[in-house]
């Protein structure tokens, strides 16, 4: 029962947050404001993680193909799909869950905890419209990310491929061309946009509705942190059903 | 004027209020005292619409609060000022932008109209050099008086203060009473306090409101109370050998 009272809270929450919209002179600062903390202050962490996660892809894949017939380009091959397909959209976003999710519960919490969410209600201020709104808008912005996550990871894979001697630079080269889908590029931004979406939204959730103090802050940021992810996750399995098979 | 008919709220199988009826004057520093668990935030929450109640009528100068669509009642907030017992600035804005946040979002003012605005606030509430001072390096006074100031930036009709000197020292809870009351008295608002502070009751307490497990147990001024014979708030207010002798001493002078 309180599963489903919550799961409808959600879905009033994301109605109520496109209604009586804050003026777009305040909004579009808002808006600045958190593409800069969410996306901006992202992108280090997500080039460093890309990076090493496509040498060590690059490396495992090398290492478990021990077979003389197989060609030394599908070390490439196998790369490019993990980081396009996998790594970069599924993987990332549950990285961003516990980096942007838990920095969105935690501030509206904070918010919530020391009454600032009352006083913008007070004011007469639609505050699912101030507060939340501007993470939606700003995490369109999300796929520029991922891109950054796909380019670095198979960079990463190139410099493990080669520097590592793996395979050579023409063979991871070509591997990275080898049996190139475009609709697989299309597949992993469909992701990213239904898991900007969830990365904004339910943090936000978590964060607006909490009760308490500074305790229950830290305990809705893990909750938080945990929904966010089984909701990657299953929504994950249920687009791969939908768009690739 | 706040005209307050029978409010009933409950939470659950608690019942929190219980058939509350008063009036809340213009220009007048009315009060609402009574125990904690009484139901003060309860009944300050409702006159604020931030909690729905069960039964009864709010109305603000005639508007009942109940009758009207989300959006009216937003508009109606807009002419709201309120004083959080936390003060609940926002944190990621300096003194002065917070002061500016209510005109910005309800006003066309220019950028340096705001300024304008904010500044002769800030002056009001005597806080001359702290303008852009994040609210974490104000101290507990200062973040108080920049409260009030964002509070009445935008002429609102009704004031509402929740607690406003609790934490502070007496003499500066004396200073942020005085103010508040100076201020109802300039702006001619309607200002409901919530307050268990009695020094705060007996300085500017124009009209109180005792409650009492949710009931209204007494309303009166701070003249009446000395002469009061209701054992309820006579035992709350003179619970202090302190203030048994004020009283004391207030009612032989005026035998």
């Amino acid at each position: 029962m309180t599963y489903l009272r919550n799961i409808g809270t959600y879905f009033l929450m994301i109605a109520e947050m496109f209604r009586k919209p804050t003026k777009w002179s305040v909004m579009k600062l808002l808006i600045f404001k958190d593409i800069d903390d969410l996306i901006n202050n992202s992108i280090g962490i997500v080039a460093f993680i890309s990076f090493f996660v496509g040498g060590v892809v690059t490396i495992q894949t090398s290492l478990n193909i021990d077979n003389p017939l197989i060609p030394k380009y599908l070390v490439g091959f196998a790369t490019r799909q993990s980081i396009i397909l996998e790594f970069a959209p599924t993987f990332m976003s549950i990285i961003m869950a516990g980096k942007v999710g838990s920095f969105i519960t935690s501030s509206i919490g904070t918010m919530r905890v020391t009454e600032q969410i009352d006083a913008l209600e007070v004011m007469g201020i639609n505050s699912l419209n101030y507060l939340v709104f501007p993470k939606f808008i700003a995490l369109l912005t999300y796929p520029f990310i991922i891109t950054i996550a796909m380019v670095l990871g198979i960079l990463g894979g190139m410099a493990a491929s080669v520097y590592g001697g793996f395979s050579t630079l023409q063979d991871y080269i070509t591997g990275i061309q080898y049996d190139f889908i475009p609709f697989q590029i299309g597949y992993a931004y469909i992701k990213t946009i239904v898991f900007a979406f969830i990365l904004a939204t339910v943090p936000s959730y978590h964060g607006y509705y909490m009760t308490g103090g500074a305790l229950e802050v830290g305990k809705a940021s893990t909750t938080s942190f945990v929904w966010t992810s089984v909701l990657i996750i299953v929504l994950n399995y249920v687009l791969t059903q939908m768009l690739l098979t | 004027m706040i005209e307050v008919k029978n409010l009933h709220k409950s939470f659950g199988d608690s019942h929190i209020l219980k058939g509350i009826s008063t009036t809340f004057e213009e220009g007048k520093t009315n009060m609402i005292i009574g125990q904690s668990g009484s139901g003060k935030t309860v009944f300050l929450k409702c006159l604020l619409g931030l909690f729905e109640f069960e039964e009864g009528t709010i109305s603000y100068d005639g508007e009942v609060f109940a009758g009207l669509t989300e959006d009216e009642k937003r508009n109606l907030r807009a002419k709201m000022g309120m004083v959080f017992q936390g003060s609940a600035l926002f944190d990621s804005m300096n003194i002065v932008q917070n002061v500016m946040f209510p005109l910005q979002m309800f006003t066309k003012m220019s950028k340096s109209e705001m300024e304008d605005r904010a500044n002769f606030v800030l002056n009001r509430v005597n806080l001359k050099d702290a303008h852009y001072k994040m609210p974490s390096e104000a101290s507990g006074g200062m973040q108080k008086r920049v409260a009030i100031a964002r509070a009445i930036v935008n002429n609102p009709k009704y004031l509402f203060c929740d607690e406003p000197n609790s934490g502070l020292d007496p003499k500066t809870a004396i200073v942020i009473d005085n103010l508040i009351q100076e201020i109802t008295i300039e702006y001619n608002m309607t200002t409901v306090i919530n307050s268990h502070d009695m020094n705060s009751v007996m300085e500017i307490g124009e009209k109180i409101v005792f409650l009492k497990n949710g009931i209204k147990e007494w309303e009166g001024s701070n003249r009446n109370i000395f002469k009061t014979e209701n054992e309820s708030i006579t035992d709350f207010v003179y619970s202090s050998n302190l203030f048994k002798r004020v009283r004391k001493m207030y009612l032989e002078e005026i035998n």
